[in-house]
């Protein structure tokens, strides 16, 4: 295939894929809404109106950053997981496989629905989070980049998860058991600073820490990077990191037909 | 030049079942291909390989020409398979279906959108472009996918059991259309269960069984094989006994039904003035099995045996 015809395959990939999720926009793009409004009320108004404030900034403010990041990783990765499964298991994913795809344009084919994805209920819910708090976003390019790049990394994280699962219970243990604690313990709803040790230096190896501090950096223009002497270049060079090890280890499984050939 | 070129292709499945035993098949190009064999024998794991839905263990698998290890790409450009099971998403509208499947192959929107609407509508599916496939029968979804499988204009076209569970009816016009493709030009392999359906539309043939092929020939040189063939005989009028007609095997199934074994080398006129001449008129006459499938099964029935009995 040409590079052209390699474009084209592309984009009828990212638009059947965008077009897949909305569709089904009920189970797609509505829930993460109302479940972040719900954090809004519970956290924000109940909780955290006695929590007080979060450094220079209210509970709310300083939640946000956290709230949006946490909608992008987990739609971004179950959008890529179960539409990528769901091909595996009705076996549709035949209909790519006999084609002459290259594997590298079939996942990043994935990869950019799922980020569709992640930056739609992103933008949702930060429109939401305009109803319940006041947002300033201190640096935009960055803000977006950070998002982006997470976005990526959590749909590659899904298809790998896709190509690994042989049933449906394969694509739920990953979400609920490793990507859920990872997010609630990356500095979602608290600053790593309030923790002591050795739960601060634990935190450190959490990778979603980096994704919603940089984030954090970006809206509000402080975060906990400084006060653990983490520089955002470390931080964004991280997320960069895992997205390299990651495309590798999928291109590398699509190769040798892993999950997907006999 | 051949459609499709295989040497010495085995495939070991993890767990060590020996799917293909390092089978050789040629099938030139423009050729109506049969590849028939019992259930299990290695057809699909075949298919499977030339479509790259199966890694192979050893061997060369040439499409066109072009060997799919060193031009995976450019092999596969050439080819349409139809699966042997429904393989895309349901929830889908069937246009976007196949419009999709062109995209995979890189074709340009407009090319796209032309090549569905010409294969919708030359399969009798262009008024169902708008509805969720899985709304439609099991007959439309395998309209589907031959559309599906076309959309690209593949010169070698891969048919897995593309009749199986369809109407009758369905079944002749899938047929037609694959004759006609077949005389534009394109190659088609066909793999049935239906061994009147090989018979009727292929020219050549290979009989795969245990992961060997057994029988590889013309189907005329195939059929020219049979020793006995087994007619039956409806009748006009009922009948109590039979006439003795030397070198016939004759039997009453019914009143109004007899057959009539023919070896070899007999003819159909003989019999006819014999029974003719005996007071005993018929009304119409067929094949007891196909004959076909009087050979398949005379090729393969060990192993139909042995699955039966549960070795396998």
């Amino acid at each position: 295939m040409d590079i052209t015809e390699q474009l084209r395959a592309l984009a009828t990939i990212i638009r059947k894929e965008v077009h897949r999720f909305l569709r089904i926009w009920m189970q797609t793009l509505i829930p993460p809404a109302i479940m972040i409004m719900l954090y809004f009320v519970i956290f924000g108004e109940i909780i955290g109106s006695r929590i007080g404030k979060m450094g220079d900034f209210d509970y709310m403010q300083f939640m946000v950053p956290g709230l949006i990041m946490m909608s992008v990783i987990s739609n971004s990765y179950s959008n890529v997981v179960s539409s990528f499964f769901g091909q595996k298991f009705s076996r549709s994913v035949e209909e790519l496989l006999i084609t002459p795809l290259p594997n590298y344009i079939i996942l990043i084919g994935w990869v950019f629905g799922g980020v569709a994805r992640g930056l739609m209920v992103g933008a949702i819910v930060t429109v939401v989070s305009l109803f319940f708090s006041e947002l300033t976003v201190v640096n935009w390019p960055l803000a977006i980049f950070v998002v982006f790049l997470t976005s990526v990394l959590f749909s590659l994280g899904g298809f790998l998860n896709a190509l690994f699962a042989e049933s449906f219970d394969d694509i739920s243990i990953i979400p609920t058991f490793v990507l859920q604690p990872l997010i609630y313990l990356g500095g979602v709803f608290y600053s790593i600073t309030l923790l002591g040790e050795p739960f601060k230096t634990i935190s450190l190896a959490n990778p979603i820490l980096y994704m919603v501090n940089s984030f954090r950096q970006a809206i509000l223009g402080v975060s906990d990077l400084a006060s653990l002497g983490i520089s955002l270049n470390v931080a964004i060079g991280m997320i960069l990191f895992f997205i390299a090890l990651f495309s590798s280890i999928a291109l590398w499984l699509l190769n040798t037909g892993k999950g997907i050939r006999s | 030049m051949s459609a499709l070129l295989i040497k010495n292709l085995k495939k070991v499945y993890q767990g060590g079942l020996e799917a293909l035993k390092g089978i050789d098949l040629e099938v030139e190009k423009g050729d109506f291909f049969a590849l028939l064999g019992p259930n299990g024998a290695g057809k699909s794991t075949t298919i499977g390989i030339i479509s790259s839905l199966v890694t192979k263990s050893s061997g060369k698998v040439e499409i066109l020409g072009i060997d799919i290890d060193d031009n995976h790409s450019l092999a596969k450009k050439k080819l349409g398979v139809v699966g042997q099971e429904v393989n895309f998403n349901q929830f889908e509208k069937v246009g976007d279906i196949i419009r999709n499947q062109a995209g995979y192959y890189g074709l340009s929107f407009k090319e796209a959108r032309e090549n569905t609407k010409f294969y919708m509508k030359k399969l009798d599916i262009w008024d169902k472009r708008n509805e969720q496939a899985r709304k439609l029968s099991g007959g439309m979804k395998r309209r589907i996918m031959v559309a599906k499988a076309l959309v690209n204009k593949p010169e070698l076209l891969i048919l897995d059991e593309p009749t199986a569970g369809v109407d009758i009816e369905l079944r002749r016009s899938l047929w037609d259309f694959l004759t006609e493709i077949n005389h534009s030009g394109t190659s088609i392999i066909l793999t049935t269960h239906y061994l009147e359906e090989a018979e009727r539309l292929c020219r050549n043939i290979a009989i795969i069984d245990n992961g060997e092929i057994v029988e590889n020939t013309s189907m005329q040189e195939l059929l020219t094989r049979l020793e006995v063939e087994t007619f039956v005989f409806d009748l006009e009028e009922d009948i109590n006994s039979l006439p003795s007609i030397a070198d016939y095997e004759l039997k009453i199934e019914n009143p109004r039904k007899i057959s009539v074994t023919i070896k070899k080398g007999q003819g159909l006129n003989e019999i006819f003035s014999l029974l003719s001449n005996s007071g005993i008129k018929i009304a119409s006459m067929r094949n007891e099995t196909g004959r076909l499938e009087e050979l398949f099964l005379g090729l393969v029935e060990p192993t139909i045996k042995e699955t039966e009995h549960g070795y396998h």
